[in-house]
């Protein structure tokens, strides 16, 4: 029991005279609202109290205890931010890869301390620049890259050896990793001193985001190749991002997020154990995560807190991990690109920095915030400053970086936090019965749960039952001028020219090898990712290795589920 | 009042994954009456043309928020046209800067509707300007 009996007689004797003080106040002015509409954005009902009552059934040890010890509720490591604050990371990439270099550079210069790439739609499906479906996309949401010759640029004069980057890539997400590990060799740097990130989470992409190549068996039996290589041979490398940002975008609750994005990662775990026969303490110290900061403050913290505990007890009790980093959950964390509006754009700063202080107080690793303009185009130099300025200003100015898990034993904190950890796992063990997450994914269970949230969501904005400023209350006819990045059409006449130039020179019979010994390992069930470094040094391109996947294991097509 | 229900197709052209706002309102359209026809993501615009006219369907819905609506949006418009099936209404929605929506009225578009539209107010005007064809 959490608190002495003593405490808990004395609580519920003034509970009782603080509720009939409500019942008489509330009888002469009434709430401002109704009781159901007092609820978080996920629509998860909120007390107007919380005392020792709500949380008299924890155990200090095992559900709090200290930072650095299990369950790593308050966090991974012992020493908080004191030793280093989070990773200031802003995804980026626009244009070709001159551009985004360029703001990478600028962006290291204002003190970001690891780069993340965004890539252009025709790069996350494996198309190249010169493919008829790429028409009218190349350089759009994020930088184009063909080929190594455009990933030599993209990192030119970054320090691969001390800067870590992440790439949100996933389809192709073999070839563009076999590209940073290729350009790190041709810099002379070994792969054992480079560290990043690739997302490379596809059962995402099922369930939300919906960047979609091959069926989920090969998919994920890619994934489990990157694993199995990042164990051996990049051992710095987060070979897995398993991430929930995309499907809390898609119109997941919290808990759905928090449900979905592990009960994914238990799938993963599963199939390396399963397909590689790897111990799961060899590689589950590398997997990573990656969580959306909604508006929602305490509902974000919470859900942060309660990732981490339910990650450190599925790897220690459900998959009998040893080495306490296995059970770590660290995690990157991006604001949320869908509660930004697109009316009085400059309020966004204040959600962005309201999401990134509740990111920071859940304990995150590595944030993003996103820009003011982001929700009417590619942000602006100046926009991306103020993003990147946000959290440096919680990390220095604020004191939130002070103390580690500074909301612990809060009632309604703690109380939160274990709400949504057991409906986490009610959804869990519901994905267990299916037969796990794949199974449900066929079945269409997590992408038609997240229509629902997301359909009753708009209904509850559209009848201001959900507030948004701007959008349904306190509206105003201003029109408020943002510059708006535009990305010339000539991005891709030029990024053409340039694949065409690239594939001209190259040569055409060790190319063809490259691509044929890369069917040859998807055949026979090999890891494809040593013959993947081999076709990009060949200059072969994204697409190439990627029409290698869908012939070898089909494609697969959004089956269109609202 | 007229027995035929209206028909709608949602169509996401290009390689734009953010398809929430398409599903949204395809729900929305099928509360509303609505018969409904979801593409899911990943079309060509000759793959939504000759769907559309397939399906005989009375507007095509398109949804992009990629930056690509400046050439997908338009390139469903003249398909249809060129297949002469202009009387299918085109209207379009997702992330579409204000300077842009000329370019796609020219081209043929009958409305754009961007973040903060109502669902109710989506309906409506569904309702007023799209009829059954004959």
């Amino acid at each position: 029991m959490y608190f002495a009996a003593e405490v808990l007689a004395s609580s519920s004797t003034l509970k009782q005279k603080w509720e009939d003080e409500v019942r008489k106040s509330v009888a002469k002015v009434a709430d401002q609202k109704p009781e159901k509409l007092w609820s978080t954005v996920s629509d998860l009902q909120i007390k107007r109290l919380y005392g020792p009552d709500d949380i008299k059934d924890m155990d200090f040890e095992q559900d709090i205890s200290y930072p650095g010890q299990f369950p790593y509720l308050r966090g991974n490591q012992s020493t908080g931010y004191r030793g280093k604050y989070w990773t200031f990371r802003m995804f980026s990439g626009m244009g070709d890869a001159k551009t985004t270099n360029e703001r990478w550079h600028m962006l290291l210069k204002e003190g970001q301390t690891g780069l993340s790439t965004a890539f252009d739609f025709p790069t996350l499906m494996g198309y190249d620049s010169d493919c008829p479906k790429a028409r009218g996309e190349c350089g759009k949401c994020g930088v184009a890259i063909d080929t190594l010759e455009d990933f030599m640029q993209l990192v030119e004069g970054i320090p691969m050896d001390k800067v870590t980057t992440s790439m949100t890539i996933n389809p192709p997400a073999t070839a563009l990793w076999a590209m940073y590990c290729a350009a790190a060799e041709i810099r002379g740097i070994p792969l054992t001193k480079i560290g990043g990130t690739i997302q490379n989470d596809m059962l995402k992409e099922f369930i939300a985001q919906k960047t979609l190549m091959c069926p989920p068996d090969p998919s994920v039996k890619l994934i489990s190749d990157t694993v199995e290589f990042g164990t051996k041979y990049v051992p710095r490398w987060n070979t897995i991002s398993i991430s929930g940002y995309h499907i809390r975008e898609a119109g997941a609750t919290a808990v759905q997020e928090l449900a979905f994005t592990l009960r994914d990662g238990m799938e993963y775990v599963e199939d390396v154990i399963r397909r590689k026969g790897l111990e799961v303490d060899e590689f589950a110290p590398r997997l990573s995560f990656f969580f959306n900061s909604h508006i929602d403050f305490f509902e974000e913290i919470a859900k942060l807190r309660a990732a981490r505990r339910i990650w450190a007890k599925a790897m220690r009790d459900r998959y009998k991990a040893k080495d306490q980093r296995s059970w770590w959950m660290r995690f990157h964390t991006q604001t949320a690109g869908c509660s930004l509006t697109a009316q009085q754009p400059y309020n966004n700063v204040v959600r962005t920095a309201t999401e990134a202080l509740a990111a920071v107080l859940g304990g995150t690793q590595s944030l993003h915030t996103n820009s003011l303009d982001e929700v009417l185009c590619l942000p602006s130099d100046h926009a991306v400053q103020i993003a990147l300025r946000t959290q440096q200003i919680i990390a220095e100015e604020t004191g939130a970086a002070n103390t580690i898990d500074p909301l612990a034993g809060s009632y309604f904190v703690e109380a939160l936090t274990n709400e949504m950890e057991e409906k986490a796992w009610e959804y869990i063990h519901k994905i267990d019965e299916m037969g796990g997450m794949v199974a449900a994914i066929e079945k269409g269970f997590p992408q038609l749960e997240i229509s629902d949230a997301a359909y009753l969501y708009q209904r509850q904005v559209d009848a201001s039952e959900k507030i948004m400023i701007g959008v349904n209350k306190y509206v105003t006819d201003e029109k408020t001028p943002i510059p708006l990045i535009e990305i010339d059409d000539a991005v891709e006449t030029a990024q053409v020219a340039r694949l065409q130039a690239v594939k001209r020179k190259r040569d055409g019979k060790a190319v063809k090898k490259a691509l044929d010994d890369i069917k040859s390992a998807c055949k026979k069930g090999e890891n494809v990712m040593p013959f993947c470094i081999e076709a990009v040094k060949s200059l072969a391109s994204v697409q190439e290795i990627c029409d290698v996947y869908r012939e070898v294991y089909g494609e697969y097509r959004d089956p269109g589920l609202y | 009042m007229s027995a035929k229900k209206i028909r709608v197709m949602v169509a996401k052209p290009g390689l734009d994954g953010h398809d929430r706002g398409a599903r949204v309102l395809a729900r929305c359209f099928r509360d509303a009456g609505f018969e409904v026809i979801y593409t899911g993501c990943h079309q060509t615009p000759e793959q939504i043309a000759s769907a559309a006219i397939q399906e005989d369907v009375d507007v095509v819905g398109l949804s992009c928020l990629s930056g690509a609506h400046r050439y997908l949006f338009p390139a469903v418009a003249k398909l249809l046209k060129e297949q002469g099936a202009d009387d299918i209404t085109v209207v379009g929605g997702g992330i579409i800067p204000e300077q842009d929506f000329q370019l796609l009225y020219d081209a043929g578009l009958k409305a754009i509707f961007v973040p903060g539209a109502k669902l109710d107010y989506i309906v409506d005007w569904f309702k007023t300007n799209v009829h059954p064809r004959a």
